[in-house]
């Protein structure tokens, strides 16, 4: 990479494998869990932590001098919840419907674990470039699982993609219902995003043996 | 020697300026958006209500609203009286679809006041549709209804609607597979009671096929969701029942 310094491409690169924040640091699991039984869902609420965690760890950085320790997890409540309030005022009064899809997801994106431990963990000591590149790197690691989980839960729980069925029509059994086939309903419901969540870790630390703890 | 950010009047002072900052700049964002958010919110209800009688660019399986550069004079065409339901009291308001049903309903609290029913009374090709706005509980947050009857109380369309319910379970109840199970849907049961629509779990007509048995499908994994909406018929649109056998007489 030509545009940043080798140090300054870990800090993206990393957290989408060997540290994302879901499957090594199991952070952000309760929103993985509530938001993923569909496929747009998950892109959406990906797209809204990218864009709080990007400019979140940017302003923390900014005011890393100032920020009294005593109080600094107030401090960093206080950054996310205007930030998140704020885009949430611009979308009601100009991208209506797109508020309204996103409603739900804006309690959640405040109380995401991932968001604060990235504020306190790297933002408090590091400068706003490298801040933010952090910010983008573990909003896309988070990302990428809740895509995952997403498409595995739409399409074994109600066999759509997006909402569009790809498998046939499961009431006048055309397509894979002709042949028998029938949706596992229980993909719908949450304890199964944990137990895809568990395979994908799974899977992944076989591939890498240096990521499984003693 | 201890660092200027750790005393203590620096945190109390900071905590004040911070307070100050962020709430200034809410209230500011929140003022300066409040007219066209209200804008869109109207908008929203015409639209949805529109729906209900069935005024919509659905085609196929897909589910469209009227466009909304057209939506005022739809509204004005389609929907000939509104009326405000208070009691015996009957008045007409143009604006009763704009009724604040959550704090109509706080005010109940108080036995004095005599709650206010919101009804809009829609014309399409011949047919007259009275059309409900109800409010109700779902699993995590309020959700909302416009149902149009017609004068036999028969369900002739229904839009939900929800705030926060679970992405992809309970939030499905604005997708159009749960909301078409209700077009005819009969609310009173053979003996001309008022029974409602229960969303059933174990329904045994899951192509709905039978409109009088009171039935439609749940969602799977929309449980407490389902039984919110069954709640909301039952309760709210029952309160309708006294106008409907007026209309009767």
């Amino acid at each position: 990479m030509g545009l940043l310094s080798k140090k300054d491409a870990a800090l993206i690169k990393d957290p989408l494998f060997d540290n994302n924040p879901v499957t090594i640091q199991v952070l952000g699991i309760c929103s993985a869990l509530a938001i993923t039984a569909e496929l747009e869902a998950s892109i959406v609420m990906a797209i809204a932590v990218l864009f709080v965690l990007g400019i979140g760890n940017v302003l923390i950085s900014l005011m890393r001098n100032i920020i009294p320790s005593k109080i600094r997890i107030i401090v960093q409540l206080v950054v996310v919840a205007t930030l998140v309030i704020i885009v949430d005022l611009v979308l009601k009064a100009y991208a209506y419907e797109l508020s309204k899809t996103l409603s739900v997801f804006v309690g959640l994106i405040i109380t995401n674990c991932i968001i604060m431990g990235r504020f306190e963990a790297f933002a408090l000591a590091n400068s706003p470039w490298q801040s933010f590149l952090d910010g983008i790197g573990n909003a896309a690691g988070y990302g990428i699982i809740l895509v995952m989980v997403g498409f595995f839960r739409e399409l074994l729980g109600a066999g759509t993609l997006l909402g569009i069925p790809v498998l046939g029509d499961p009431i006048e059994k055309t397509g894979l219902y002709a042949l028998g086939y029938e949706n596992n309903g229980f993909m719908l419901l949450a304890p199964m995003a944990l137990i895809t969540l568990g395979i994908i870790i799974w899977v992944q630390r076989s591939r890498n043996r240096a990521l499984i703890e003693d | 020697m201890e660092k200027r950010t750790d005393k203590n009047s620096y945190t109390i002072l900071f905590a004040i300026g911070m307070v100050i900052v962020v709430g200034s700049l809410l209230a500011f964002a929140a003022a300066g958006f409040k007219e066209r958010i209200d804008e869109n919110k109207r908008i929203e209800k015409q639209l949805n209500i529109l729906y209900a009688m069935g005024v919509n660019e659905n085609e196929g399986n897909d589910m469209s609203f009227v466009s909304k550069d057209k939506v005022g004079g739809e509204f004005s065409k389609f929907i000939t009286k509104q009326l405000i339901i208070q009691g015996d009291e009957i008045t007409e308001d143009e604006n009763a679809y704009l009724l604040d049903l959550k704090k109509e309903h706080n005010l109940t609290k108080d036995p004095k006041h005599e709650r206010r029913l919101p009804l809009l009374i829609g014309e399409k090709e011949g047919v007259t549709y009275y059309i409900a706005p109800i409010r109700g509980k779902g699993l995590w947050d309020a959700i909302w209804a416009y149902v149009a009857m017609d004068k036999d109380m028969v369900i002739l369309g229904a839009f939900f609607d929800h705030k926060g319910e679970t992405a992809g379970l309970g939030a499905n109840i604005n997708q159009r597979f749960f909301m078409d199970d209700f077009i005819g849907e009969h609310l009173m049961d053979s003996n001309g009671a008022f029974k409602g629509v229960n969303v059933s779990k174990s329904n045994a007509d899951p192509k709905n096929i039978d409109k009088t048995d009171n039935e439609v499908d749940a969602i799977a994994g929309a449980t407490i969701t389902g039984n919110g909406v069954a709640a909301m018929i039952k309760s709210e649109l029952k309160l309708y029942v006294p106008y409907f056998k007026n209309l009767k007489n």
